[in-house]
């Protein structure tokens, strides 16, 4: 097969080329085992890219979840550990105790965070850990198989409400991310979407200002992301875009909901 | 050395200070609360890391996640808050993670009550946690003990990578006696080569605990289950006292095994020949010690402040060779130890007869 | 040869300081000790009681059945260890709150009105060191000397106003009970 097809580069070309896009230092060349269609993959892609532009790959350390995300330090390209299902931010706690000179994160879907985590989450924002979490919310227990979350919808079908969440019985949607703006260890609190390209340009920025208070000290920060779950959900990966913007955006709005006074670097824009 | 009064708490708080334990997490419980409120004294005095925790579970994910970048870390609690460290206890297994817990035990279940009990003996010593591990169990008798174990205990933590627990009990965490305190140590600053601290000039390193390949996770518990075995080999702790000439042997551990001391020496003031085989560790048990012992006597009398668990073991190792007779006492109840010298006495008169209700029985 | 002591009061007497008290001295004595409190609710206002154990070798059982001495600071304290305690052991009460008299004859009461003693020396609150005082001068356990020693470097900075009044009421509880001694010998003479 050495016929040259017209569109395609002449291998020998390849080392004039200018790089303009590459995989970032701070994830491995691991291809990820998401689902066509998830967030996860993205929000890493976006998490790394902020870690290389902030130069600190090598002093931070990430704690990975108990969800989807489980492996996510494998995609990672730094120190990182596995916690127990929601004790990520108890672990960072720990880590950053002892490092406090390190940036440490958790990753964290809304089962691990917003439910079985929900103690510890609440006690590292009441301490102000310096740690930022990324807060991934797809309204429902990804890796289980699509049960009902804290966060699922009103009237949402899952494997765990067939009948569709009934909030009388079954609890209304958690804004978790609002209660803990409410808090004053909390420096850096917003809700971002990955529902469009313009959206997740912004949850990149939302990232880079969730580091960027770690950094200045000045709390715990967290960017919770509205993600897809076509899987779960049951929708073709471009449809789950929609149902980002349709169903999960009228329940949970992006919008900042505690930024810190003290926090620079906010000429990025939001 | 100069002795000073030392409440066992607080002991084991200043050992574990002059062992150089880097970071405390902890959440109060009786009765081990001196302990934690000790190192929020002291701790932070030395520049060291102490923090108070919203739960036991956070603590020992605290815990967890400090260890895991090369510190000596530790926690202390007391029986429930035992229980809900155990998932912690089987991550930390799980991903070698070396730190130190201290388990103050108290009456169960449940709530139970706040006076001594030693009825965590299973839980901690046959895996604490789901899985199949075991921490390496330490129960000392006196403060001193304490101390001197507690000084040794980031060492076996950091040579193994495990979890060392030291099982004390209400009595011991609460009470006073003269203590030579071991001075104050500088810690290895090395980090250890598999710690995280930030994957800067060198590939970056992961500590976890789950491996979704089978073959892989059965490496994995292969080589962990390797670990226990050269654990149980070399770190076997007892004491025999007066067990040379000895007819009767009195098994028991930690406050238990010190009141059967009294009962001993009360026994042999009565003519009865008897001795006392005292576990240090309870993980890995000292069975080899125990079974030499076995033959030469005529009836074993296994005392504890529970409804009979280190029985189990000692079944296990007398395999029906002398009689064993129980004494247990739970809710708190400390044995005195005149029971245990009636239950001597008892033994001298009729070895196969139970005498007794509630927990007093002749096992086999 | 052990001697075992339980001291027993309500809750914020100072029924455990009274027995630190005694165990710092023993140590310092170059005994063997052991101290043992009651704990919990109890510490919170209730009955309160701890056990010293002071002996040449170590301690084995740091709690006792049948107690050699006991210092009971209330009724309550003299209902439970009177029964307890071991024959021709001692009772030492204050006779300023137990008003009723021993029913034990095989044992050695003393009734003292601590809390008159420790009233004249200051206060109400060195009932505790009265008490001891009285106690080691009717079994020679350590010398006061070495509970005074234990005083100065024991007793909370808090309260270091209060060193002297417990020394002097250490040693009012001591002639107390000498002079009882005193005027048995001389009675009976």
């Amino acid at each position: 097969m050495n016929i040259l097809l017209e569109h395609e580069t002449p291998a020998t070309d390849l080392d004039q080329m200018e790089i303009v896009y590459q995989r970032p230092d701070a994830l491995t060349d691991l291809a990820t085992h998401y689902c066509p269609g998830c967030s996860h993959g993205v929000i890493h892609h976006l998490i790394a890219e902020v870690i290389d532009e902030l130069g600190i790959r090598s002093h931070t350390i990430g704690v990975a979840p108990v969800g989807c995300a489980v492996f996510a330090y494998k995609y990672f390209n730094l120190d990182s550990c596995e916690a127990a299902h929601g004790r990520a931010p108890a672990m960072a706690t720990g880590i950053k105790r002892v490092l406090p000179d390190h940036i440490v994160f958790t990753y964290q879907g809304d089962g691990d965070l917003a439910s079985i985590g929900g103690n510890e989450i609440l006690h590292a924002a009441l301490r102000g850990e310096r740690i930022t979490v990324i807060f991934v919310n797809n309204a429902v227990y990804g890796m289980t198989g699509g049960q009902m979350a804290p966060t699922t919808l009103a009237g949402m079908k899952t494997t765990s409400s067939p009948a569709g969440r009934n909030p009388l019985t079954q609890g209304y949607p958690l804004h978790l991310t609002e209660m803990l703006a409410t808090m004053p260890g909390v420096a850096y609190a917003v809700r971002r979407s990955m529902h469009s390209v313009a959206e997740t340009r912004k949850t990149k920025k939302a990232i880079r200002h969730a580091f960027t208070a770690q950094q200045q000290g000045l709390g715990l920060s967290i960017v919770e992301i509205l993600a897809a779950c076509p899987t779960n959900w049951h929708v073709e990966p471009a449809d789950a875009l929609d149902y980002i913007r349709d169903r999960m955006l009228p329940e949970y709005p992006v919008g900042d909901f505690k930024v810190s006074e003290g926090l620079g670097d906010r000429r990025l824009g939001d | 050395m100069t002795r000073e009064l030392w409440k066992g708490n607080e002991a084991l708080a200043e050992a574990a200070i002059r062992a150089g334990v880097d970071a405390f997490f902890g959440y109060p419980i009786t009765p081990q609360t001196e302990l934690l409120e000790y190192m929020a004294r002291r701790m932070p005095e030395l520049g060291r890391t102490f923090l108070q925790a919203e739960s036991e579970i956070a603590a020992i994910n605290m815990v967890y996640g400090a260890a895991c970048t090369g510190v000596r870390a530790m926690t202390s609690s007391s029986s429930p808050g035992i229980s809900l460290m155990q998932e912690g206890f089987s991550y930390i297994a799980g991903s070698e993670a070396p730190c130190v817990v201290v388990d103050i035990m108290r009456g169960g279940p449940g709530l139970g009550n706040i006076q001594p009990g030693q009825a965590d003996y299973f839980q901690i010593t046959r895996s604490a946690g789901h899985g199949d591990f075991h921490p390496l169990v330490l129960a000392p008798a006196t403060v001193q003990e304490a101390v001197d174990l507690a000084y040794i205990s980031f060492d076996l933590a950091f040579r193994y990578r495990t979890l060392v627990l030291l099982a004390g009990d209400g009595a011991l965490g609460q009470m006073m006696e003269p203590v030579e305190m071991p001075p104050m140590r500088t810690p290895d600053a090395t980090q250890p080569d598999w710690a995280l601290t930030g994957a800067k000039g060198r590939p970056p390193r992961t500590i976890t605990s789950l491996y979704l390949d089978a073959d892989e996770l059965a490496s994995v518990n292969a080589r962990l289950q390797e670990k226990l075995k050269t654990i149980a080999a070399a770190e076997q702790r007892w004491e025999c006292f007066m067990t040379d000439d000895a007819d009767l042997l009195v098994v028991a551990f930690g406050t238990v095994a010190r009141i059967a001391k009294s009962a001993v020496r009360a026994a042999r003031a009565a003519g009865v020949r008897a001795g006392l085989f005292r576990p240090i560790s309870l993980w890995p048990y000292p069975a080899p010690v125990l079974d030499g012992l076995v033959d030469q006597v005529q009836g074993v009398l296994v005392a504890e402040m529970n409804a009979g668990q280190m029985l189990e073991d000692v079944r296990a190792i007398v395999r029906g060779r002398t009689p064993i007779r129980f004494l247990g006492r739970t809710g708190g109840v400390i044995p005195m130890p005149d029971e245990i010298t009636n239950e001597l006495t008892h033994m001298t008169r009729v070895n196969h007869r139970t005498n007794g209700a509630g927990m007093k029985r002749d096992v086999e | 040869m052990e001697t075992s002591i339980i001291i027993s009061g309500f809750g914020g007497q100072g029924a455990l300081f009274a027995g630190q008290l005694l165990a710092y001295a023993a140590m310092e004595s170059g005994k063997e000790v052991t101290w043992i409190p009651s704990y919990g609710p109890e510490m919170r206002g209730g009955t309160a009681h701890c056990t010293v154990v002071i002996g040449d070798e170590p301690v084995g059982s740091p709690l006792v059945r049948n107690p050699d001495c006991v210092v009971a600071m209330n009724l309550p304290s003299v209902d439970k260890y009177e029964p307890l305690l071991k024959t021709q052991g001692r009772l030492i009460y204050d006779s300023t709150l137990v008003r009723r008299s021993l029913r034990r004859t095989d044992i050695a009461g003393v009734a003292i009105p601590a809390h008159d003693i420790a009233t004249r020396c200051g206060s109400q609150r060195l009932v505790n060191v009265a008490m001891l005082g009285a106690l080691l001068t009717l079994c020679p356990l350590v010398d006061l000397a070495a509970v005074e020693q234990a005083l100065h470097t024991h007793l909370p900075a808090r309260h270091a106003a209060l060193l002297r009044p417990n020394i002097v009421a250490l040693h009012a509880g001591a002639a107390y009970v000498k002079a009882l001694a005193e005027t048995q010998i001389t009675a009976r003479g």
